[in-house]
């Protein structure tokens, strides 16, 4: 096999084993768990003891929407930001310029676009 | 126990790997156990309570001063614990969404367990092609990142099943809360990497090993500040804990849990509280390396020491989780979030910028 993918073959096992660990502890609940009784009131959603109103699923705010479309569009930037940290140091002493300036500006786009998403008030949770 | 050296390498490293994921395992559950009595007895401890010091196997008599001792240490509680969760009753409400519902669980413990794939956790135990680490990933922190935000999916999918008010509610204040923090934590260590320049976890520890002054704490500890908070952030514990702040969540998502499937959550809490640990000590405090160096272990006694080294660090970081739980009042959600985006964000950035002017000076 592949060296470069043979890597890759423990977090596999380590995958399978997780996966074997989870499901091994559920079906094993299951098995050895007791088995209650199903009533009508023990099938109601908890809240506090009070009978539940409305949908179980409630409204939420258009905020945690914002959070993530800005949390793809950061993320990415992180990852743009790692093959450029790992070389940095040698490309230093090639095209010093290049390489800072380079990522600068990416990051100068970048935090105009931040500004205007704290302009708009996106960050603000007070209202 | 020569013969395995006959084998080829390719059967060689698969025996190796299958050996040490079951042992790295197998530790990091029996830590995950006894992390929870620790905080337990912690927590007792600083608000002046005696903690669980009941639990009493058959054999603890049997035992003269010690069994005593041990028992009132709690040091059978998670094993108690542990049965117990395993002999409630499973129920699953009518009204949630069935197949999530049991999903969501084993999503939450699943990747908890993942992220230690790339954590050198020893140096060698005599081998030299034999490194204590799970995957030598030359891409190390970038799994880890990817396999931490799979991490989302359980505790959102565990709100949205149960199908219940307060579980929604944990469930999406977490992933936000998650994300948002996961931002900060990534641009953090980009510093790290660029003092580095490499992202394989094995050689950052080599970087660090020389000694105690060559962690990289010392050298960026802007970025060790931001990623030890977001780390909290990440692992939703206090004073970040909103996903599950008792007071007005009850449980958060997993209010409508029990036995076994809600072991599975909390044992994915401690888990992530464990790789976040040992995150921290691999990328800021030498990993495996003793604080007056000494490079790769020659015999086996010596890995084993590197092994101890490393996990006697990751216990003092697990102790300032625990400790911090009891030291800071709950975060309001609009202080977290403006913490995570208008604080940390720009400071990572800046952070960045001042390590890059710092190299270039440096490099003339």
């Amino acid at each position: 096999m592949d060296s470069q993918l043979l890597q890759y073959l423990p977090v596999l096992i380590l995958l399978l084993v997780a996966i074997g660990f989870a499901g091994s502890t559920l079906a094993l609940s299951v098995i050895l768990g007791k088995t209650g009784r199903r009533t009508a009131t023990k099938d109601i959603a908890y809240e506090c003891g009070m009978l539940p109103e409305g949908p179980g699923s409630a409204r939420m705010s258009v905020k945690f929407y914002l959070v993530a479309l800005l949390f793809v569009l950061f993320d990415i930037e992180v990852v743009f930001l790692y093959p450029w940290a790992v070389i940095y140091k040698q490309m230093l002493r090639e095209n010093a310029a290049l390489i800072l300036g380079g990522m600068v500006s990416f990051l100068g786009v970048l935090f105009v676009g931040f500004l205007y998403a704290l302009k708009k008030r996106a960050f603000d949770w007070t209202r | 126990m020569d013969a395995i050296y006959y084998l080829d390498p390719t059967t060689q490293f698969v025996l190796f790997s299958i050996v040490k994921i079951v042992v790295a395992f197998v530790i990091t559950l029996t830590f995950v156990a006894y992390a929870v009595l620790a905080e337990r007895k912690i927590s007792a401890w600083i608000q002046d309570r005696v903690g669980p010091n009941r639990a009493t196997p058959f054999f603890a008599q049997y035992l003269p001063v010690i069994g005593p001792a041990l028992v009132r240490l709690g040091i059978f509680q998670p094993m108690a614990d542990g049965l117990k969760f395993l002999l409630k009753e499973d129920f699953t409400p009518a009204y949630v969404r069935k197949v999530y519902f049991w999903l969501a669980p084993a999503l939450t413990a699943i990747p908890a367990f993942m992220t230690i794939a790339v954590i050198p956790f020893g140096s060698t135990l005599g081998n030299p092609n034999n490194p204590m680490v799970i995957a030598d990933l030359n891409v190390g922190i970038l799994y880890s990142f990817g396999i931490v935000s799979l991490g989302v999916y359980g505790i959102v999918l565990a709100g949205y099943a149960s199908n219940s008010k307060y579980p929604f509610l944990g469930g999406i204040r977490s992933s936000a809360q998650m994300i948002s923090y996961e931002i900060a934590m990534g641009m953090s260590v980009v510093a790290v990497f660029m003092v580095i320049g490499d992202l394989n976890l094995s050689k950052v520890v080599e970087y660090q090993g020389a000694n105690i002054l060559h962690w990289m704490a010392w050298k960026q500890p802007l970025a060790f500040f931001i990623f030890l908070v977001s780390a909290f952030a990440e692992t939703n514990r206090l004073p970040f804990d909103l996903p599950e702040s008792e007071s007005e969540l009850v449980g958060g998502y997993h209010t409508e849990y029990s036995s076994m499937k809600f072991a599975l959550f909390f044992l994915g809490e401690y888990a992530n509280m464990i790789a976040a640990s040992a995150m921290m000590v691999t990328l800021f405090f030498g990993g495996w390396a003793y604080p007056w160096g000494g490079g790769a272990a020659q015999g086996f006694l010596g890995g084993v020491g590197h092994i101890v080294c490393f996990l006697v660090k990751m216990l003092v970081l697990m102790g300032v989780f625990i400790w911090v739980r009891w030291m800071f009042p709950r975060f309001r959600y609009d202080q977290l979030m403006d913490l995570g985006w208008r604080r940390f964000i720009p400071l990572a950035l800046v952070n960045i910028l001042v390590t890059a002017l710092v190299l270039a000076a440096l490099n003339d």
